[in-house]
């Protein structure tokens, strides 16, 4: 066999790392190279270099260091029984190829995860050992993601943590017994357990800060300063969005996560058998990341999110929070000049940015419908939830046939 | 008439100094001709006085402070009305401090449509700039050019970015208005250029374009969320672009192979990898030593519980130890560090240990359910209390950690601790403070949980729990075999 070349590493390689959604660059702190021999800088806000037609963001360069895996977990494409093809960078390909890409201006910095070869221990090694170069050898100040491997020694996950702005662990699927069917290797607990010891340094370090705020800045590298995220799979399993977002919400409140990314199980090259060779369930994952949206920024239980849910699963035609909104009438219609914040971030079709607008704006006049639509960007959707100074929409909340007024009209069916 | 006409698209200095004036002499907006440096004159012209020639009153003018920053990225718009708008707010401001603030009012509308336009330009060229070597300095200083092409004027607001981000390669960025270049100390700006002022090609590019192309998931086609982050316009000046009409055709052809394609024999290579790797552990009957508990607790699925915390939280103390404390479950400190009380309660009671003149490092504590059981809510996890069912289900751990430390003294600390040692469920205020025997040997004692104290409202009456608490601990101690 022909030696491959980097670029044939490279196919394959992105190729491998292509089912994990996360390629957040935001979210940690300033650092500039102005002054030092380094390059690259981070301002907070994430940059999408450009976009694929998937629609998805390419901000980081998001390889494996490897594909080949000794874990057989059965949703993916690199497990150890899979016949496709194999590749392995060498750490200083790997890191040539990363300052290449950010000279350009192609990427912010680096996602790296990787198959697990030999050991845990040793693959995790081999991950923290590309960042370390990357930030001691060159002085690199972008971004880096490293994929933590919950089965390695917590104390390569601390030096991880010193390298790496965002460290994440994948949850993979949301129970305890999709998990052990799926991933036989694998266990949520020793994933849980990896969490908490990137959560406890991070709180630490959050201690640290504070008892040095009244001092001049330090220099010491911050501890995964852009927190931590994780990941799961929809769709593979027979979850229910029901048990998708009750442990989301445990793990935002357990283990501070930034991000949980809900990704649509994708059909892959040479899949096992016994999973769906389906189209990926995108609206499906669509309609998590509202509810996801939801309890996080809007001031919604779960339990109110899934009030409307049947079986479990969300309404796929319309949205969590017009599907709450049509089961609770009685909270609406809502005065848009008296109401609340938390109320009129309840109405279907407000989103915060246009709250705010609304709030701001009401200290100055009393809101008619002629401002509501210059501020708000659907106002067909909030009508029958509100109230103006000129407009009550009377019968329409209660109405019966609300719901057909946003759902889709029901697929014709076909004759043959 | 009063008629401006700048010499620059953007300088904001240039535009602020006309506008002062103007205002100092009170004129009104719809007496002035804003015209910016490529906007033709006419013979109208001749009518109108030149700003110039207002004399400079020395008056100050006041604006709110969030006026000249908008201000300043505003006049990079392209919109030729833009001077005249600025100042038509900027008058409107003097006798409406608030109204900036008037977010329905059509010129405020305009205002941050503006601002929006001009940061989301200037976000998409901190993103869609391509730069391309072209060629070593002294010292192998790497040399970079690129050709961009902004909707609007903001080379000069943008160009510093760069600065943070590559001081130590030179570049130059070449737009059709501006160019701006960097030699490692400053950074100058010169007047537009051509696309053919720079390269074509670069030797990395192939190597983007792959990434570009292997990243590409056919499965998810999403065409419209990808021209709404990146519209047509840029496509010009990023090479990777030239593959999505392939990828875009090929998508579905590939999307269909990957459903209908039969699964193929399993990788031989896999049976020999996985034989060996992670034999199924196995929970003894009989233990030598706490460790070996320890070691084989993270396999408990004796209940539910494992489910949902993120690991089992054995006891800790020595193994000898004359006095052991149980506590109910652990917190959500405990689940996250790993030991047993080392959140709020297990600070209070090293307080009071300290009070009754026990040392927390010579007793052994643990808890009657060793996984955490809470109710998660937005950013916290809220502690709920074990059932039976799970301390049942627990009793096991907690009968085998007595039996290897075999303590003369056991403090139970809460009704649930009370249930665990003592096989049944109490009311604590019943038995609290008095030594209880039982068929293990080690006297029993029943008191509060210091979280109890921490969750009283009123601190007096928490003080009076504690005091108690204290003189329990105390008591309990003194049935402590004396030393041989």
């Amino acid at each position: 066999m022909a030696k491959r070349t980097l670029i044939d590493k490279l196919a394959i390689l992105a190729d491998a790392a292509k089912y994990d959604a996360s390629c957040a660059s935001s979210g940690t702190n300033t650092r500039s190279s102005l002054g030092s021999s380094g390059i690259g800088s981070t301002e907070g806000m994430g940059i999408c270099h450009a976009y694929a037609p998937d629609g998805r963001c390419i901000s980081l360069l998001k390889v494996l260091l490897t594909n080949f895996c000794i874990f057989e977990c059965r949703y993916c494409i690199n497990r150890s029984s899979s016949n496709v093809e194999r590749a392995r960078f060498t750490p200083s390909e790997l890191i040539t190829l990363t300052l290449d890409f950010y000279k350009r201006n192609y990427i912010e910095g680096l996602f790296l995860s990787s198959g697990i070869i030999q050991s845990p221990d040793y693959t995790m090694e081999q991950l923290v050992e590309v960042a370390r170069a990357l930030r001691e050898d060159h002085s690199f100040r972008g971004y880096i993601h490293l994929k933590t491997i919950a089965e390695a020694d917590p104390l390569l996950i601390e030096q991880a943590g010193l390298y790496a702005d965002r460290l994440s662990v994948n949850i993979e699927l949301p129970t305890e017994t999709s998990l052990s069917s799926f991933a036989p290797e694998k266990s949520g607990q020793t994933i849980r357990k990896a969490m908490a010891d990137v959560r406890l340094r991070i709180d630490a370090q959050k201690g640290e800060d504070a008892s040095k705020s009244h001092r001049k800045s330090n220099n010491a590298p911050k501890f995964a300063p852009a927190g931590q995220s994780t990941q799961m799979i929809i769709g593979a399993d027979k979850s229910t969005d029901a048990d998708i977002i009750e442990t989301s919400e445990r793990l935002y409140s357990g283990y501070k996560m930034r991000r949980v990314y809900y990704s649509a199980y994708s059909p892959i090259p040479d899949a096992s058998s016994d999973l769906p060779p389906i189209s990926p369930p995108l609206i499906r994952e669509h309609r998590l990341y509202q509810a996801d949206w939801l309890f996080r920024f809007y001031g919604f239980r779960t339990d109110e999110i899934l009030s409307s849910s049947i079986n479990g699963m969300l309404d796929l035609e319309i949205d969590p929070k017009l599907s709450w909104a049509l089961k609770h009438r009685e909270w609406f219609p809502i005065d848009i000049n008296h109401a609340s914040k938390s109320q009129l971030m309840r109405v279907p079709g407000f989103g915060s940015r246009t709250v705010e607008k609304l709030l701001k704006a009401r200290r100055l006049t009393r809101l008619n419908l002629q401002d509501l639509i210059k501020l708000a960007p659907s106002v067909k959707k909030v009508l029958p939830f509100i109230e103006t100074s000129d407009w009550s929409p009377g019968h329409l909340t209660d109405s019966e046939h609300l719901r057909a007024r946003y759902a889709p009209p029901p697929e014709q069916l076909t004759l043959i | 008439m009063i008629s401006v006409t700048l010499r620059s698209e953007t300088d904001y200095s240039e535009w602020r100094a006309a506008a002062r004036r103007l205002l100092q002499h009170g004129v009104p907006p719809e007496q002035t001709d804003w015209r910016g440096p490529r906007e033709m004159t006419s013979f109208l012209d001749d009518l109108q006085k030149p700003w110039g020639s207002l004399s400079d009153t020395n008056t100050n003018t006041v604006v709110p402070r969030a006026f000249p920053e908008l201000a300043e990225r505003v006049l990079c718009h392209t919109d030729p009305e833009r001077f005249a708008k600025l100042y038509r707010i900027l008058f409107r401001l003097q006798s409406d401090p608030l109204f900036l603030n008037d977010s329905p009012h059509d010129d405020i509308l305009w205002l941050h449509e503006c601002d929006h336009a001009i940061r989301r330009d200037r976000h998409k060229m901190h993103a869609f700039v391509r730069f391309k070597k072209v060629g070593e300095g002294r010292f192998k200083r790497e040399q970079f050019a690129a050709w961009f092409e902004p909707t609007h004027y903001i080379t000069r607001l943008t160009a510093p970015f760069f600065t943070r981000r590559f001081p130590n390669m030179d570049w130059v960025i070449i737009t059709p208005h501006c160019s701006a270049r960097w030699n490692g100390q400053i950074l100058t700006f010169d007047a537009g250029g051509k696309k053919s002022d720079v390269p074509t090609d670069d030797a990395l590019e192939e190597h983007w374009k792959t990434y570009f192309q292997s990243i590409f998931n056919p499965a998810r086609l999403k065409v419209g969320a990808m021209l709404s982050e990146m519209p047509k316009k840029y496509w010009k000046n990023m090479p990777e672009t030239a593959l999505i009409p392939d990828l875009v055709a090929s998508a579905k052809v590939r999307q269909n192979t990957m459903e209908t394609h039969g699964v193929t024999a399993p990788n031989p290579l896999a049976s020999r990898l996985r034989s060996n790797q992670y034999p199924p552990p196995q929970i003894p009957d009989t233990f030598e030593d706490l460790s070996e508990i320890s070691d084989v607790l993270t396999l408990c699925k004796n209940c539910d519980l494992y489910k949902s915390a993120s690991q089992p939280v054995m006891g800790e103390g020595p193994d000898m130890s004359r006095l052991l404390i149980v506590g109910e479950q652990p917190g959500d400190k405990e689940d996250i560090v790993g030991r047993p009380f080392v959140g709020p309660a297990g600070q209070l009671l090293n307080d009071c240990l300290k009070q009754a003149g026990l040392i927390r490092s010579e007793i052994y504590l643990t808890n009657a359910v060793k996984h955490f059981k809470f109710v998660p809510k937005r950013t916290a996890r809220i502690h709920s209390t074990p059932g039976s069912v799970e301390i049942k289900a627990c009793n096991m751990w907690l009968q085998k950690e007595i039996a290897l430390v075999k303590p003369e003294v056991i403090i139970a600390l809460g009704a649930t601790a009370a249930q665990a040692i003592l096989g049944k469920a109490v009311t604590l205020e019943k038995i609290r403070g008095c030594p209880l025997p039982t068929k293990y040997g080690p006297t029993i004692f029943v008191t509060y949980h210091p979280s109890y104290m921490l969750r009283l409202p009123n601190t007096n009456q928490a003080m009076e729990i504690q005091k108690t608490f204290i003189e329990d601990l105390c008591q309990a101690a003194l049935y402590q075999k004396p030393e041989k």
